[in-house]
């Protein structure tokens, strides 16, 4: 017999805690996180070091302290979850309504669910080396930083002594002070991109404090040895980010970390026929944050890598309340909108690599609006400027904007439907004179 | 007149500080987008600080350590003091979220405490 | 000293066939791997086809062999149980001027005896296979082509081969072989690991009357210790670009290109699994155990395999690439027959492509050799059938129910990208001959193969190793040896800097 769920979260970390908790007290008692870890809070059991909850909780905690913020929350309000529970398959019924999630999980083995909305949660996964086709040999001591991560900080054992790191991403960062602190010997950083993907506090207080230098427009060429990892090949890239002959120096480490990048876990989404952005690797969703599935919202990292959690937090808390008014409605309608109603497209560009949502429907949109970004590039001393259909809408000088940091704007509904609803939304940036 | 350029880690915007400390040692901080910027920069060149985090062996739990965390920030020239003395302590499971595992560390007059819940088993 | 009627050097595919055959005798047989696993030289780093056989210089061994490891493979599968998909093969020919090359193998093909073989029209092809290149003027298609996964034969191989009483000795290398009266005495060193324990004995000789050498890349060295007339293998490198399954059905059959000098050319092919598979080069190299891929060979695979078929997907989907070493004897044909200068002395040298698919036959023809030898008598009790580590990806729904109803376990998910369980992964360390590295429990039931390459699950599979072994994680590694996965214990470094940078070496 099919149990049946208002709305079904998949994920039970940062994305798919605040979203449960926020559908629930939007009044969808009905609700349940499916969570595959034996605990609730993602990633974030991981992530012991500080600098998470500032926006939200206007203090510093750990990462494992700001799970902790939304756990308590889920237990207090009696929020039903899973644990250690995979979903294997998303599937739509046959009047395309009802979500068919089937789960599995040692205890109560096969599940089925018929939920009427889900919440995509799913988080993200680590770019591994094979996606980087760094050529060489296949020994052991490569690791993915979240995979050493782990190692230390939940296992307690340290996976190297004689450490390089490939990537500047932030858990790259932080893990070259967290296998610092705990004795290891961080060589270096090499980053293939003239800048780092990383913020900046973690390039000061992770690399800076420590003397670890980061190495840009570099990149690992070989990878050498046979058993265990002897040593890497480092070397420069040009500007198209091809390695320059002659540039090459081997540096002996036993450990290579990766810190290349984080895509989006959407496999199940997929199964579901959810259209995903080429660029982000995302759902495409709307200003609610429902994706090209009617009743299937998406949040957090599996729609775009955030890299502050408390934007997941909120990400996601708007996606829980969009799930439990779209139960509440009662209403099933196409997510691009019904054939008489006007959607407004976002279109990105002059360096604007994307946004999130990407379609607006103004009869569903509240008064204000968060449309968060990303930029190709480093820019510095230019306005982003909002255009409605040609009609500039807002612009804003940024002093510096990087591809590692996202950007959020808010959007006034009534500013972009002054003169009707557009067809296009366009973020753009200007002034980049002297780039 | 000596002049200093800093990174600001209060928030991600990240702000290039500059700062010209001049022969009497009085500071002006430029480039920073709210005041936290010239507090930041005015500490870190006089008195930085920094929260610590690492983890603490514990027997009988769900999980071999602990995270922790110094309670507040605690002197930069102290981290390693302070890792030293975490070395050699080991705690019984359960362990409690807020918990003291350590009080006073390193001279410093800040505790260390546990950042997260772990069950016994 | 210890004394054994047959041993066999080498646990590869050759060495696994053969010991499955020979299993079928009242013989006493032992396996001695330098390697912690099966399948860890050429046999695990190869295309992974069952080649129908239009390839071969009709009168060879390769040409002989070929056609009976084609038609054995479908039935050995089903028995054995190992992943097996008869897909059928295109030759591509991409110029009129080389038709005659193409017939040439047709004529070829149908002179070894390989069934169905024809040529079909460039618009047939790509009736058949949409995404080929528009480039392709012809094909000759092989209906009985096959992709298999050449761990999981071998796999099966050793398990029905110890099953039937064929003992394997691990991490174990053969250093030195000298002829005694009746038989040779091999000299080996035993590496202290998890299978041998800790206090493994060193050094140790063993009596053999009968020596099967099947080690690959290395035959040549062994042979040469025995007889005066010298071989010599040429270690061949390919390297492969493998991708994801997202991109796996972008071809059905397996496109090769028409064979030049040094081999088949780049395939395109889908694996046994579903994943797209790119490769392999040809570069002869000096050392028979580096196994490096290089920026210009894997870039090599991606724009000749790009010649087969149009935008081959393979930005942002390679998940992984390997290189692997064929045996490449000086005479071009497989060496297998009893050494003229050294009585009870095998040599199964030289195996290259197709050496996967003729490995089988391989096996039966040199039971053969050994029954010449010592006559065996047959054992009554064979066990010839052998049961596979179910999958839970590839069962429905029904049949999920039924495994979990068996074993809970088969309900968590450890490796979620391929949806591999721990049930899979107990079974995987507890069958004969089972896994003891992570690269072994890969292989066996395809954790960490997938996307996102073992990121999340390692440590999970690690703990669990370590539970069934009764080591601590320390002990765990990628593949034996020395190929530790982890250092120690955080805070345990005696002159800790806490200070990065390359200058304080």
């Amino acid at each position: 017999m099919n149990k049946h769920v208002s709305i079904l979260v998949i994920g039970g970390g940062p994305a798919g805690l605040a979203a449960g908790v926020s559908a629930y007290k939007a009044g969808i008692k009905d609700v349940l996180i499916i969570e595959r870890d034996v605990r609730l809070g993602g990633i974030l059991n991981q992530c012991i070091h500080n600098g998470f909850g500032l926006h939200t909780f206007k203090e510093e905690l750990t990462g494992p302290e700001y799970a902790a913020r939304y756990i308590s929350q889920v237990e207090e309000l009696g929020v039903p979850y899973r644990l250690a529970t995979i979903v294997t398959d998303l599937q739509l019924s046959d009047d395309g309504h009802t979500k068919i999630v089937t789960t599995m999980d040692e205890q109560g083995g096969l599940t089925v669910y018929e939920a009427d909305a889900v919440i995509l949660a799913m988080g993200c996964r680590e770019r591994a080396r094979g996606a980087l086709n760094i050529p060489g040999e296949r020994p052991a001591g490569i690791y993915t930083a979240g995979t050493a991560q782990y190692f230390v900080n939940l296992e307690g054992r340290m996976p190297g002594r004689e450490v390089v790191i490939l990537g500047s991403g932030d858990i790259g960062l932080i893990m070259a002070r967290r296998m610092t602190l705990e004795g290891a010997h961080v060589k270096l950083v090499a980053e293939l991109q003239p800048y780092s993907g990383g913020l900046k506090r973690n390039i000061v207080q992770c690399l800076d404090d420590y003397g670890i230098p980061l190495m840009l427009s570099h990149t690992v060429v070989k990878i050498h040895g046979d058993k265990r990892l002897t040593g890497v090949t480092i070397a420069e890239v040009d500007d198209k980010l091809s390695p320059i002959p002659g540039s090459e120096k081997f540096y002996e480490c036993d450990t290579l970390l990766l810190s290349c990048g984080l895509l989006p876990e959407n496999e199940l989404s997929g199964q579901l026929g959810v259209n995903l952005s080429p660029v982000t690797f995302g759902a495409v969703v709307n200003e609610s944050l429902e994706t090209s599935v009617p009743g299937v919202f998406s949040c957090g990292n599996v729609l775009h890598v955030h890299d502050l959690v408390d934007y997941v937090s909120e990400e996601a808390t708007a996606a829980g309340k969009h799930a439990a008014e779209y139960i509440q409605s009662g209403i099933v309608e196409s997510a691009e909108g019904g054939s008489d109603e006007k959607v407004t497209r976002v279109i990105t560009d002059g360096g604007v690599r994307y946004s999130v949502p990407s379609l607006l429907r103004a009869d569903h949109m509240a008064d204000l609006t968060t449309i968060r970004f990303r930029v190709g590039a480093v820019y510095k001393d230019v306005d982003v400027v909002t255009y409605a259909d040609g009609r500039e809408l807002a612009r804003l000088h940024k002093r510096v904007m990087a591809p590692g940091e996202m950007e959020q704007l808010i959007l006034r509904k009534s500013d972009l439907i002054s003169e009707g609803v557009p067809s296009e939304y366009r973020i753009t940036i200007e002034n980049k004179a002297g780039q | 007149m000596e002049h200093k350029e800093l990174i600001c880690i209060n928030c991600p915007m990240g702000c290039m500080l500059s700062v010209d400390i001049d022969d009497n040692g009085e500071m002006t901080v430029t480039g920073n987008n709210c005041p936290r910027g010239d507090v930041y920069a005015r500490k870190e060149l006089t008195n930085p600080t920094r929260i610590v985090t690492s983890i603490v062996k514990v027997t009988n739990g769900e999980l071999p350590v602990v995270s922790v965390k110094t309670k507040e920030d605690i002197p930069k020239d102290k981290i390693d003091a302070i890792i030293d003395e975490l070395k050699d302590i080991s705690v019984e499971a359960p362990v409690l979220i807020g918990e003291t595992i350590l009080k006073d560390v390193a001279g410093t007059g800040v505790d260390v405490i546990a950042t997260k819940n772990i069950g016994r088993v | 000293m210890l004394k054994k009627q047959v041993v066999i050097v080498g646990a590869g595919v050759t060495g696994t066939c053969i010991a499955r055959e020979l299993s079928r005798r009242q013989l006493d047989v032992l396996i001695i791997e330098r390697a912690s696993d099966v399948c860890e030289g050429t046999s695990k780093a190869n295309s992974g086809i069952a080649h129908s056989g239009y390839d071969a210089k009709p009168g060879t061994l390769k040409a002989r062999f070929n056609i009976e490891g084609s038609r054995l493979m479908p039935q050995l599968a089903k028995e054995l149980d190992f992943p097996y998909r008869n897909n059928g093969s295109l030759v591509l020919c991409f110029d009129e001027a080389d038709m005659g090359a193409l017939n040439e193998l047709l004529e070829r093909g149908r002179t070894n005896g390989v069934e169905g073989l024809k040529i079909l029209s460039g618009d047939e092809v790509r009736g058949m296979e949409p995404n080929v290149s528009d480039e392709v003027v012809a094909a000759l298609y092989a209906p009985t082509g096959g992709v298999v996964d050449p761990f999981l034969l071998t796999v099966a191989m050793a398990e029905n081969a110890a099953v039937n009483g064929v003992e394997f000795s691990f991490d174990t290398e053969v250093t030195g072989i000298e002829k005694s009266s009746e038989g040779y005495i091999l000299s080996c060193e035993q590496y202290p690991s998890i299978r041998n324990g800790l206090d493994s004995p060193g050094s140790l000789q063993i009596h053999a009357d009968i020596v099967i050498n099947a080690a690959g890349v290395h035959a040549d060295r062994f042979h040469n210790m025995v007889s005066d007339r010298k071989i010599h293998l040429t270690p061949r490198k390919g390297e492969y670009c493998l991708l994801d399954k997202k991109v796996g059905g972008y071809v059905s059959a397996t496109l090769f290109q028409l064979p030049t000098a040094k081999g088949k050319g780049v395939l395109v092919t889908p694996t046994v699994h579903g994943n797209l598979m790119v490769g392999p080069t040809a570069v002869d190299v000096e050392d028979p155990d580096k196994t490096d891929t290089s920026a210009d060979g894997l870039n090599a695979v991606i724009a000749t395999g790009s010649k087969s078929v149009k935008n081959l997907p393979s930005k942002g989907n390679i998940i992984t690439s390997f290189a692997g070493l064929r045996a490449h004897e000086d005479g071009g044909d497989f060496i297998i027959e009893e050494v003229s200068d050294a009585p009870g002395f095998i040599d199964v040298a030289g195996i290259e492509s197709p050496g996967l698919t003729v490995a089988p036959a391989i096996g039966r023809y040199v039971s053969e050799l050994v029954d010449g030898m010592c006559h065996p008598q047959m054992k009554a009790d064979f066990t010839a059938t052998r049961q596979g580590i179910p999958s839970v990806a590839l069962a429905d729904t029904g049949e999920r129910r039924r495994l979990i109803e068996q074993n809970p376990l088969y309900a968590k998910v450890i490796c979620r990208c391929e949806l591999v369980t721990e049930g899979e992964i107990v079974d995987a360390i507890r069958r004969p001959v089972g896994a003891v590295t992570l690269d072994g429990i890969k292989r066996r039931v395809r954790a960490g193969m997938g996307r996102c390459q073992a990121g999340f699950c390692t440590p999970k599979q690690v703990n669990i190793l370590a539970r069934e072994l009764g080591v601590d994680i320390s002990q765990i590694t990628k593949k034996g040896g020395s190929s530790g996965l982890l250092t120690g214990y955080p805070k345990d470094e005696k002159d800790i800097t806490r200070k990065g940078g390359a200058s304080h070496e």
